[in-house]
């Protein structure tokens, strides 16, 4: 049998994938293949290029090996390039002189990163982004570096200034349009982004454009702009676009576009007969396409036209979906609205930095494009939608503005998606490919990416992608997973049934009964935890629980920022006496404490050193004052209204009964944080309806809300019962409290367990008020049991010298922690930034 | 009681620290070695003892002896108490974010007292 010999210059990502794509085909054996790389190793994947810095090794970004070529029959030739074609002899010749025949050749040269012409731009630390050698270059010069400039704010420029601050430097990006990602982002998304990314110490300078890098004074070199500003650093990375690898093709006669680029045609042929061009060298239809997706598509094209076939290459989306700096940004088809007649839709959230745009088509049917900004969750389904042509709902703002009932406003039933919408765009993986998967027996991620290779790209389509995999799990009735986590098989809920029904009191008799081995994490330790302190009470810093508690709770404070803690004593509704004030501001004083008034009506101190929270818990409980649960995931202030003891509307005396409840529930272990809210009157001037449990006075008595929540997702409460006794009242409140108790997940706020129970309202109703499933009693007793056994973790603590050995900074010296430092603000202490921290002179000396 | 948990030959010198009894199962303290602050875990479910830095780089903070300890597969970490990245007890590696590898330290018990080698 005759083989034909294809030569692929270049063994980047698309080169690579046209040899694995010929290596798999069932011809494989039909075709013999040479390739030539420029680079000293074979493809690597250079979209995750960045996780370099994040500490992938070069492995782990290989998509090859040598072996694997090898075994395959690849020849390959490392560190050499090639030089010259002979169209007519069908030859090729490299830098060291090698010269090869083929009979057909696939040029995947790829691009490289354009460098403006400015004068001083070859100086040393003056580098670009693109291959592992210049991320090894950017690393040795980032260790003789303090500030870094990144020129360029496009997309792999906003890449290279997340590594530059990984490294530690101060950071800035020069840009020379007046926004950041002018390519992919509109006005308003672009403005968000700075905001954000200025948010996070980068700092961003639009409308720059250097005219000379001189010698700086302060720092290694200047960088002098066109508008006579300037700016100093000692490094600087070039990001300022890519250009087509055209060199090869325009020196030897195929033709190249105006502007560069091998032009192509829809069987990626070049102008010469059997030389094709693939990936980021090609100009299709005037276009260069700078991502790896349509590169793919290339090489899947030509390789189809090589082995007699006709697939065709008709342009490609470009949406792209990515986390820049840790913030989501996502650009989806026709985001600058260029389509005639198009029309847009605009949702701007000041408050939480959101942007989103829709572009809609003349008549409103179709969408054309997007721009996301802050929160990219509804990338997936527009994404599809304009892919697709889907038909968008009758209105369409829906598709960006948060739902009244909180879910993301874009959802929409994968069901809705026909198989062949293409998923993930990089691995071109279809819906369809994905219900296979899942029906052949994949039920994880892991698997999903395994079998499809879905989402190993970008990872643009992850979220997708799992919601059709979870989807079809559940069409084919497997349960998903619920596990804890790897230690533990089953569910929060199903561990406080074991919990309670078995009678276990300790985490070790739980995880040698029902673990799976290991000794446990701080997601089931606190988790158990919790559910032992909810069934048995005990006192959380016993030694067998020690170990359990989380942050917070293992101190009894909220840990700060800087290792610090505050402090919060109960304020049972807010009610407070002058005596008592004057004590906390006696302690704020003696110990130089920030001190706030909280949003939950009492009062905070900040910035305690451990080993100063027993002397002053010790003043404050001989003062009067508890524990107020500030760090616990347990009950933790009951707000009030004044109510009818002084406000001329009030009904009922609220501030009465939020301290009764308060002290009721005060220190009850729950799967999340509850508050309270009690208002005299329908004026509710407690904000009752936003809390897990409100109450409001009536002429008759008391309604009880439940399943507020303010926070993130703020949630009305539902109005659960009216007219209520007090007795009743309470009767009520114990059992959904510990309801709640026994089959919420692990933090979950009462509004998202209400929301994920069968039956809603209507069976919390059942179970509560008409003792549906028989445990009304069981419940109550669970609830008096437990608020029989309150103590004041304080004040236990303080009364026992063997746990007061914990508080402090070292075991085996009196010292304090050296790393602190403050500076006075408003009148008040506060712990420095780290500019701040720089330029203050260290508190005590380091003596050698 | 295990004696050692890493190679103590890497230790050249031995520093006193504690009783054995200053540590409460399954959490872990901050000691003074010279100028360094270290964390000292001691699980008594692996009856074992390790130490580490203190200081949470990704943090900025000497919190790490605060964090909860527990396993992830085979690999035997500490959580920080901050914002959870976790920390391999006996190499110092953190689990999410390789560049931010701290130290790790020899620990040893002689009868009830622990000490912390330093080289
Ligand atoms: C101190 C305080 C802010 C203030 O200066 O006013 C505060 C401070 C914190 N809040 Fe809050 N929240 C405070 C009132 C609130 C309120 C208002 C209220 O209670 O009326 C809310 C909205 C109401 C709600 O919870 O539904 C609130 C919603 C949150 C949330 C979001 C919860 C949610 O379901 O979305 C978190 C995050 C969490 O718990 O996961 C949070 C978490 C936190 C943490 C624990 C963050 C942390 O892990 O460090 C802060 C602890 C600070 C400390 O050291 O004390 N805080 N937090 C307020 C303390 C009230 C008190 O006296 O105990
Ligand atoms: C930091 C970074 C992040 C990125 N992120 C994304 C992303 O999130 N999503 C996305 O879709 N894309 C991303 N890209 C773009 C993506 O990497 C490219 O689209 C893709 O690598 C193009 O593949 P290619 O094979 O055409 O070119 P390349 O991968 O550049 O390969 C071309 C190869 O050919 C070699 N070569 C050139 N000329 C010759 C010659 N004459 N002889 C021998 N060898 C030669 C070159 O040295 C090179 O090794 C990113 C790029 C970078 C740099
Ligand atoms: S909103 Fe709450 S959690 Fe956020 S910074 Fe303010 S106090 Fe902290
Ligand atoms: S779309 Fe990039 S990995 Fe799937």
């Amino acid at each position: 049998m005759t083989t034909e010999r294809i030569i692929v210059v270049g063994n980047g990502m698309v080169g690579h994938k046209f040899i694995d794509t010929v290596i798999n085909s069932d011809n494989a054996e039909k075709f013999e293949i040479v390739t030539f790389s420029e680079e000293p190793r074979l493809a690597y994947d250079r979209v995750k290029l960045s996780a370099y810095f994040s500490g992938s090794s070069v492995d782990d970004l290989m998509l090859t090996s040598e072996e694997h070529y090898q075994s395959a029959g690849v020849v390959y030739t490392l560190n050499d390039k090639v030089v010259e074609i002979d169209g007519d002899a069908k030859t090729v010749t490299t830098a060291a002189g090698k010269v090869e025949g083929y009979d057909k050749l696939v040029l995947a040269t790829g691009s490289f990163p354009f460098v403006p012409p400015i004068p001083g731009k070859d100086q040393p630390h003056c580098l670009v982004y693109r291959t592992i050698e210049d991320l090894e270059e950017i690393t040795a010069s980032a260790q003789e570096s303090k500030v870094g400039v990144v020129v360029g704010g496009g997309l792999l420029g906003l890449e290279a200034a997340n590594a530059l601050k990984n490294l530690g430097l101060e950071t800035h990006v020069v840009e020379f349009a007046p926004r950041l990602m002018a390519v992919q982002l509109d006005e308003g998304g672009g403005d968000l982004l700075r905001r954000k990314i200025e948010s996070l110490d980068v700092n961003v300078h639009t409308e720059k454009n250097t005219k000379n890098i001189g010698a700086g004074k302060k720092r290694r070199y200047v960088m002098e702009f066109t508008d006579g500003s300037e700016l100093e650093t000692d490094m600087i990375v070039f990001s300022a676009g890519i250009r087509p690898q055209d060199e090869l093709a325009r020196n030897n006669g195929i033709d190249i576009g105006e502007r560069g680029g091998i032009v192509v045609d829809n069987f990626c042929r070049t102008s010469v007969e059997d030389v094709y061009a693939i990936g980021e060298c090609a100009l299709w239809d005037g276009k260069i396409f700078g991502l790896v997706a349509p590169g793919y598509h290339m090489a899947k094209v030509a390789y189809s036209h090589i082995n007699g076939s006709s697939d065709q290459f008709t342009g490609a989306d470009m949406s792209t979906k990515l986390k820049l700096l840790g913030v989501d940004v996502a650009s989806i088809g026709d985001a600058h609205a260029r389509t005639p007649g198009a029309q847009t839709y605009t949702y701007e959230d000041g408050v939480n930095e959101v942007y989103k745009r829709i572009i809609v088509s003349e008549d409103g049917k179709k969408l054309l494009g997007a721009v996301l900004v802050g929160d990219a969750e509804a990338y997936g389904t527009l994404q599809q939608m304009c892919v697709n042509d889907m038909a968008l709902p009758d209105s369409p703002e829906q598709l960006i503005l948060p739902a009244s009932d909180g879910s993301a406003g874009a959802s929409m039933g994968v069901d809705a998606l026909p198989d062949t919408a293409q998923l993930c765009s990089c691995l071109d993986v279809t819906k369809g490919d994905i219900v296979d998967a899942v029906q052949g027996g994949c039920c994880s991620m892991g698997d999903i990416k395994d079998k499809t290779g879905a989402s190993t790209g970008c990872g643009g389509c992850a979220a997708l992608v799992k919601s059709v995999m979870d989807k079809e799990l559940e069409n084919l009735g497997v349960e998903v997973n619920n596990h804890l986590c790897e230690h533990f098989a089953y569910s929060r809920a199903e561990l406080a049934d074991i919990v309670r029904v078995k009678k276990i009191e300790s985490f070790d008799a739980l995880l040698d009964s029902h673990g799976q081995g290991g000794l446990g994490c701080e997601i089931c330790k606190p988790a158990v935890g919790s559910i032992l302190a909810s069934f048995w009470n005990d006192y959380v810093l016993e030694d067998k629980h020690m170990g359990l508690q989380d942050t917070n709770d293992i101190y009894l404070g909220n840990m700060q920022k800087d290792g610090t803690y505050s402090i919060v004593p109960r304020v049972a509704g807010g009610e407070i006496t002058p005596d008592k004030l004057i004590v906390l501001g006696q302690v704020a004083k003696e110990f130089n404490l920030y001190t706030k008034v909280t949003g939950g009506q009492r009062i905070d101190l900040f910035g305690a050193q451990l080993h100063e929270l027993p002397t002053i818990w010790k003043q404050l409980v001989d003062a009067g004052f508890e524990t107020g649960h500030a760090y616990g995931k347990s009950l933790r202030t009951v707000k009030s209204c004044v109510g009818s003891t002084w406000c001329r509307y009030g009904v009922q005396d609220s501030v009465g009964m939020a301290i009764a409840l308060e002290n009721r529930y005060k220190g009850v272990r729950s799967p999340h944080k509850i508050k309270f809210g009690v208002s005299g009157c329908t004026r509710e001037c407690a904000e009752a309806q936003s809390k897990d449990f409100g109450i409001i006075a009536t002429e008759n008595g008391w309604n009880l809300y439940v399943c507020g929540n303010g926070g993130m997702r703020p949630r009305h409460a539902d109005l659960f019962a009216t007219d209520l006794d007090d007795e009743t009242l309470v009767k009520y409140i114990d059992r959904v409290m510990m309801f709640y108790i026994r089959t919420a997940d692990r933090l979950q706020r009462t509004s998202v367990w209400l929301e994920n129970l069968e039956g809603g309202l209507d069976y919390l109703r059942d179970v509560v008020i008409n003792d549906k499933l028989s445990i009304a009693q069981e419940l109550e007793d669970n609830m008096t049991s437990n608020i029989g056994k309150y103590q004041c973790e304080w004040k236990t603590t303080i009364e026992s010298p063997e746990k007061l050995k914990r508080f402090r900074h070292f075991i085996n010296s009196e010292k304090q922690d050296e790393n602190l430092a403050y500076v006075v603000e408003r009148d008040q202490r506060r712990p420095a930034n780290e500019t701040e921290r720089e330029n203050q002179i260290p508190a005590v000396e380091v003596t050698v | 009681m295990t004696n050692q948990t890493i190679n103590t030959s890497e230790a050249s010198q031995w520093v006193d620290v504690c009783d054995i009894n200053d540590l409460t199962p399954e959490t872990g303290v901050c000691a003074l070695v010279g100028e360094q602050q270290v964390a000292i875990f001691y699980s008594g479910k692996l009856d074992q003892l390790f130490a580490i830095d203190n200081y949470d780089p990704i943090g900025k903070a000497n919190v790490l002896s605060r964090g909860i300890i527990g396993s992830i597969g085979e690999r035997i970490c500490v959580a920080s108490p901050l914002y959870k990245q976790h920390f391999d007890l006996t190499t110092g590696e953190c689990l999410e974010q390789a560049e931010h590898r701290i130290r790790a330290y020899p620990v040893n018990l002689a009868g009830n007292r622990v000490q912390v080698g330093i080289r």
